[in-house]
C-alpha cells in the first residue's frame, strides 16, 4: 500500500514538553503505534491510519456498523485515557482525520491560544459522570396514592379507575424525580469547577429498567474528587426513589469543546 | 476455521450498574465501561475540530447509530431478562388486560342478547294457553 493511502487520525492535544514520555507504546484505532506531532509548546497525539478503513467513504459506512463503532470508540478512548494518566489532555472527538502531518502542525499553530486556554482549564482536573435513575414505583409511593383493596373485582370500570390512578402516580413520580434531579445537580455543582446536564440517554441504551432523570457530568479538581464522591454518597442516602451512579474519572471530554469550538 | 480468531472480540455492553458503582479510581477505558457512556463522550464531546476528512457525526450517522444502539440494547436487555415493555399493555401489541376485559364484555353482551331472544320466545309460548283459557 502506498503512502497515499494513509491519513492522520487525531486523538488529543497536549502540552509539548514531555510528549515522548507520554505516548509510550500505545496502540491506536488501526492497530498502529501512537505517535506525536510537535508544534511549539503543543503536541498532537496521532496515529497513521489506512484510508480504506478510515477515509471519508469508509467512515460513513463504518460508523453505522455497531461492532466497528464500539471497537473503534473504545480504542480511541483508551489512547486518550492512557495519555490523561500522565497529565493534562484535550480529547479530540472521534473521527477527526487529517491528510498529513503538515496539516496537523498548521492546526496546532493556528489554534494555539485556544488549546492553551483549554489545557489551562482542565489541568489538575478530572471529569466525573453522575447519573440518577428514578424508580417509578418508589417515587409514586412517595406521594399518597390510595392502596388497592385486596381481592378487587376485575370489572372494566375498576380497571380504568386503576389505570387512571396509575397515570396520576406516574405524573407525581415524574415531578418528584425532576425535583430530586435538580437538587442533586445543584449540590454537586458546589463540589465541582463546572458541571453540565446532558440529555438523558434512552432508557433502553442504559439497559436499565429505571429511567434516567439526571445525566450530569462534572469537572472536578483532582484533590476534591474524594469530597465529590462523598457528596454523591450522601445524596444517595437522602434521596428517595433515586439511584445514583458515578462513572469516571474520565478525561475531560465535556469541558474542552466550549473553549475552542468557535 | 480457527478458534484463535483475533478479530473476534466480544465487547461487554452493559454496565455492572449497582448503586454507586464506579469504574474504579483511575482513568479507565476497560471493557467494563458502558459503551453508551463512551460513545456519548467520544462522539458528542471532545474538541470539535474540522479535519480534512469530513464526516458530519451530528447528522444522519449519529441518528442511525442511536437507533442501532437502542435496538442492540433491547436485545441485550432481553438476554438478561429485562422485558417489562412486553407486559405493558400500552407498549406491547399483545393481548392486554384491557383487550381481555373488552373481549369478556363483548361475550357477555352477546350472551345477554341471545338470552333476551330466548326469553321472548318463552313469554310468547306462555301467553298462548292464556288465550285458550
Amino acid at each position: 500500500m502506498s503512502t497515499d493511502d494513509v491519513a492522520v487520525w487525531l486523538y488529543a492535544v497536549i502540552g509539548g514538553e514531555v510528549a515522548d514520555d507520554r505516548t509510550g507504546e500505545l496502540t491506536g484505532v488501526d492497530g498502529e503505534r501512537v505517535r506525536h506531532i510537535d508544534g511549539g509548546d503543543l503536541s498532537a497525539i496521532v496515529g497513521t491510519v489506512h484510508l480504506d478503513e478510515f477515509g471519508e467513504e469508509a467512515l460513513r459506512r463504518n460508523l453505522e456498523n455497531l461492532d466497528w463503532l464500539s471497537v473503534t470508540a473504545r480504542a480511541h478512548d483508551a489512547v486518550i485515557s492512557a495519555i490523561a494518566r500522565s497529565g493534562p489532555v484535550l480529547p479530540v472527538r472521534m473521527a477527526t482525520v487529517y491528510l498529513d502531518d503538515e496539516r496537523v502542525k498548521e492546526l496546532l499553530n493556528t489554534r494555539r491560544q485556544d488549546f492553551l486556554a483549554a489545557l489551562d482549564l482542565v489541568t489538575g482536573r478530572d471529569e466525573l459522570g453522575v447519573k440518577a435513575y428514578g424508580d417509578l414505583a418508589a417515587l409514586a409511593a412517595g406521594g399518597n396514592s390510595a392502596p388497592q383493596p385486596a381481592g378487587e373485582k376485575r370489572s372494566g370500570t375498576a380497571y380504568l379507575m386503576k389505570r387512571k390512578q396509575q397515570l396520576t402516580a406516574h405524573e407525581k413520580a415524574h415531578s418528584a424525580a425532576a425535583a430530586e434531579a435538580e437538587r442533586v445537580h445543584a449540590t454537586l455543582l458546589r463540589h465541582a469547577v463546572d458541571g453540565k446536564q446532558r440529555p438523558p440517554g434512552e432508557p433502553a441504551v442504559t439497559g436499565k429498567r429505571a429511567w434516567t432523570v439526571l445525566n450530569g457530568t462534572y469537572l472536578v479538581d483532582r484533590n476534591r474528587v474524594p469530597t465529590f464522591r462523598a457528596a454523591v454518597a450522601e445524596l444517595q442516602e437522602t434521596t428517595i426513589g433515586i439511584e445514583l451512579e458515578i462513572t469516571g474519572p474520565w478525561p475531560p471530554y465535556s469541558f474542552t469543546g466550549d473553549v475552542v469550538s468557535s | 476455521m480457527t478458534f484463535a480468531d483475533d478479530n473476534f472480540a466480544p465487547v461487554p455492553r452493559t454496565s455492572s450498574g449497582g448503586v454507586l458503582s464506579s469504574s474504579g479510581g483511575s482513568l479507565s477505558s476497560s471493557g467494563s465501561t458502558n459503551l453508551g457512556d463512551i460513545l456519548e463522550r467520544v462522539l458528542d464531546k471532545g474538541l470539535v475540530i474540522a479535519g480534512d476528512i469530513r464526516v458530519n457525526l451530528l447528522d444522519i450517522e449519529l441518528l442511525t447509530i442511536k437507533l442501532r444502539l437502542v435496538i442492540a440494547s433491547l436485545e441485550t436487555a432481553k438476554e438478561v431478562g429485562i422485558d417489562w415493555w412486553e407486559h405493558d399493555p400500552w407498549l406491547s401489541g399483545k393481548s392486554s388486560e384491557l383487550q381481555l376485559e373488552n373481549e369478556r364484555l363483548r361475550a357477555r353482551i352477546e350472551g345477554l342478547e341471545a338470552g333476551n331472544g330466548q326469553r321472548e320466545v318463552i313469554e310468547a309460548r306462555r301467553a298462548e294457553p292464556e288465550d285458550v283459557d
